[in-house]
């Protein structure tokens, strides 16, 4: 826990996240890189985005949505969409983790157009290929209202150390803001169970 | 019409609606001669004709099918105009020697309609006035100077009261009318019936203003030698949307969707379609768009001819530059327009949408998804209280705890999870808009809570007070 939070990831590379709080993740990257967001989705997946909800991370006007067919297709637009490199940020919904193959070719299309590339995968499923896998998932908070406190585990790092830590998005300030551990915080009770 | 309805052997008639009746339109010979004539009601028509047949009239593909023989009249002279609404006008003079003479010329003109199947009337005269009124009130086929002093009053496109009263004065033929003294005519009836007097007669001359040209937006190129590779493709669709973007520019418009027509040497032709995000003009900019189409060309036996059409052409006025940063905005937006067609051309231009706020407090109609390439950004969102970052459609929940009156439940499942309640923040009611009928919305009211969860997740439930239920609609982060 001592290590610093890896965040923003490295650009030009694919990062895997997962988890209940994944839409939080990209979104929090979404509002600290500049640029329109492309995020793609499978068409037939239907839980989505609420621009309102988005409006507290970034401004929703820069998003561009891209509604594939199937998976395949879904891969195919995020690679060329990654190698163009117009939009900094790639997020890329998958009803499946990507294999090898198709991991190491949104790995050379990122690094090609230097953007990063962001794929949701449902949870316990990954890619050799990932630069980092992260497991997001929200956290009852029991100190602030409407809170946005999240725990993000990095459960693989290709050039670093894993760890897990504890963050809130600031709403007021527009900022990810690293809080400790419940236990270790002044003033607050931990969750009886 | 007739094409539609070929073989009617009997009376039939297109009516159109004037004012407050159907009037005959246009009709065929058996109808007229069953004594129907063009402005009787349909009714007396009906009356006088039982067996008549009658569809409604198309304005709109007769002014195509006009257009389409105004086009076509160009083969006999190059300058054509539209004599609205029913007739076209040729401006024969130097043209009829081509065509064996002016009598000729009309023979041959009456000959080729008829061979298409239309009914025309012609005619032909020094003046503009004097064919018409042939056409319409002669035999049209008078070549001769004078023909038109036997020609009736209303030959000379003036409106039917003045007619009306040119022959309440005893004025029936045009000759009685030349014969008349021109000052107390034109007291009489102002100065538009001399005007049409003299055109008629040729004194005054008169335009025809011939169609315009439309826009020609294709280039193509044949080749000596039929080509395979790729590079030479891409060399040569180059030089061809060098050509078109030229011709684009020159007129302030832009392309917004391009085909590439690729003749082979076996005559078969294979097609690459670009849309695009945005209307351009740019050569250097569409060409790396052409690319993935390019490669997936089979030449087959190689490719002797390139033609290249923008389909779709949307106006593009230039733009002023000179605003601070301006020219990094553009560069900017381009490259995002050029991302677009790129996905668009895989998945579909429909499918890549952005976001557009919406007035409604329903949540799931609080904002709008519009394509992207056919739409501006807006911004203005917000929201009167915190919003879920993802809705779906809504889910009921089992509440394991029954809470008193309109209370969220103590503990709870939702999607096979057990949850437990930390804090429930609300209630915020949405009343359903009456004014659309939602099947959603069918239970009326809805007192929205943001509950906490002591697992972590922290969802947007609703309680339909009119109709008791709790629902799951959103996750927030």
């Amino acid at each position: 826990m001592t290590d610093a939070l890896p965040f923003p990831p490295r650009p030009g590379r694919m990062h895997e996240v997962s988890g209940p709080g994944a839409t939080a993740f990209a979104a929090a990257l979404a509002a600290a890189l500049p640029g329109p967001v492309l995020w793609v989705a499978e068409g037939w997946r239907a839980e989505p985005l609420n621009p309102l909800g988005l409006a507290l991370w970034f401004d929703p006007s820069r998003l561009l949505l891209a509604f594939a067919r199937d998976r395949i297709e879904a891969l195919a637009v995020t690679e060329e969409a990654l190698r163009h490199g117009a939009s900094r940020l790639v997020v890329t919904e998958l009803s499946e983790a990507p294999d090898l193959t198709q991991g190491r070719r949104l790995q050379l299309a990122a690094g090609a157009g230097n953007s990063t590339s962001i794929c949701l995968i449902p949870e316990g499923a990954g890619c050799n290929a990932a630069e980092t896998r992260w497991d997001c998932k929200p956290l009852a908070d029991t100190g602030v209202e409407d809170s946005t406190l999240a725990e993000w585990k990095l459960t693989k790092n290709k050039s670093g150390t894993l760890g897990g830590w504890h963050v809130r998005w600031s709403i007021s300030a527009h900022r990810l803001d690293l809080v400790s551990p419940a236990a270790q915080r002044p003033g607050v009770a931990p969750l009886a169970r | 019409m007739l094409r539609r309805w070929p073989a009617e052997p009997g009376p039939f008639a297109l009516i159109a609606r004037a004012g407050n009746t159907d009037r005959l339109h246009c009709l065929n010979a058996p109808a007229e001669a069953a004594g129907l004539a063009r402005g009787m009601a349909a009714a007396d028509a009906r009356a006088l004709c039982p067996g008549l047949i009658t569809r409604p009239a198309a304005p709109e593909a007769e002014a195509r099918f006009l257009a389409m023989l105004a086009r076509w009249a160009t083969r006999w002279c190059p300058w054509v105009g539209l004599e609205a609404p029913d007739g076209i006008v040729l401006d024969l003079t130097g043209a009829a020697h081509l065509h064996g003479g002016e009598a000729a010329t009309l023979d041959r003109l009456r000959a080729s309609l008829a061979r298409g199947g239309i009914t025309a009337r012609l005619g032909l005269a020094g003046s503009r006035g004097a064919a018409w009124a042939l056409a319409h009130y002669g035999t049209g086929t008078d070549v001769a100077d004078g023909p038109l002093a036997p020609l009736p009053v209303e030959a000379l496109r003036i409106d039917p009261d003045t007619a009306a009263g040119l022959r309440r004065m005893g004025l029936e033929t045009l000759g009685q009318l030349m014969a008349q003294p021109r000052a107390p005519l034109a007291r009489r009836f102002g100065p538009a019936l001399i005007t049409r007097l003299d055109q008629a007669t040729g004194d005054r001359g008169e335009q025809i203003s011939p169609l315009a040209e439309p826009p020609h937006d294709a280039v193509r190129l044949t080749l000596p030698e039929p080509i395979g590779l790729t590079d030479d493709l891409r060399g040569l669709t180059a030089r061809l949307l060098e050509r078109l973007c030229a011709r684009l520019a020159a007129r302030e418009a832009g392309a917004r969707s391009l085909r590439l027509t690729l003749r082979r040497v076996d005559q078969s032709d294979t097609e690459v379609e670009l849309r695009l995000a945005s209307p351009m003009v740019d050569p250097a900019r569409i060409l790396p768009l052409f690319d993935r189409g390019i490669d997936a060309v089979d030449s087959g036996f190689g490719i002797d001819q390139l033609r290249l059409q923008a389909t779709l052409v949307e106006p593009m006025p230039p733009r002023q530059l000179t605003q601070r940063g301006a020219g990094q905005n553009r560069a900017r937006s381009a490259a995002l327009d050029d991302l677009v067609t790129r996905i668009g051309n895989r998945i579909g231009l429909e499918n890549v949408q952005r976001l557009l706020p919406a007035d409604s407090h329903i949540p799931e109609r609080a904002f709008l998804r519009a394509p992207f390439a056919w739409s501006e950004p807006a911004g203005g969102w917000s929201a009167p209280r915190p919003r879920p970052l993802r809705l779906f459609p809504p889910e009921p929940i089992e509440a394991a705890t029954r809470e008193p009156g309109p209370h969220p439940p103590h503990r709870f499942r939702w999607r096979r999870m057990r949850l437990t309640t930390l804090r429930a923040t609300g209630p915020e009611r949405i009343a359903p808009e009456w004014w659309l009928d939602d099947p959603d919305w069918r239970r009326g009211l809805r007192d929205y809570w943001r509950i906490e969860t002591r697992e972590g997740r922290r969802l947007w439930l609703y309680f339909t007070p009119q109709d008791p239920g709790w629902f799951a609609q959103g996750e927030f982060a």
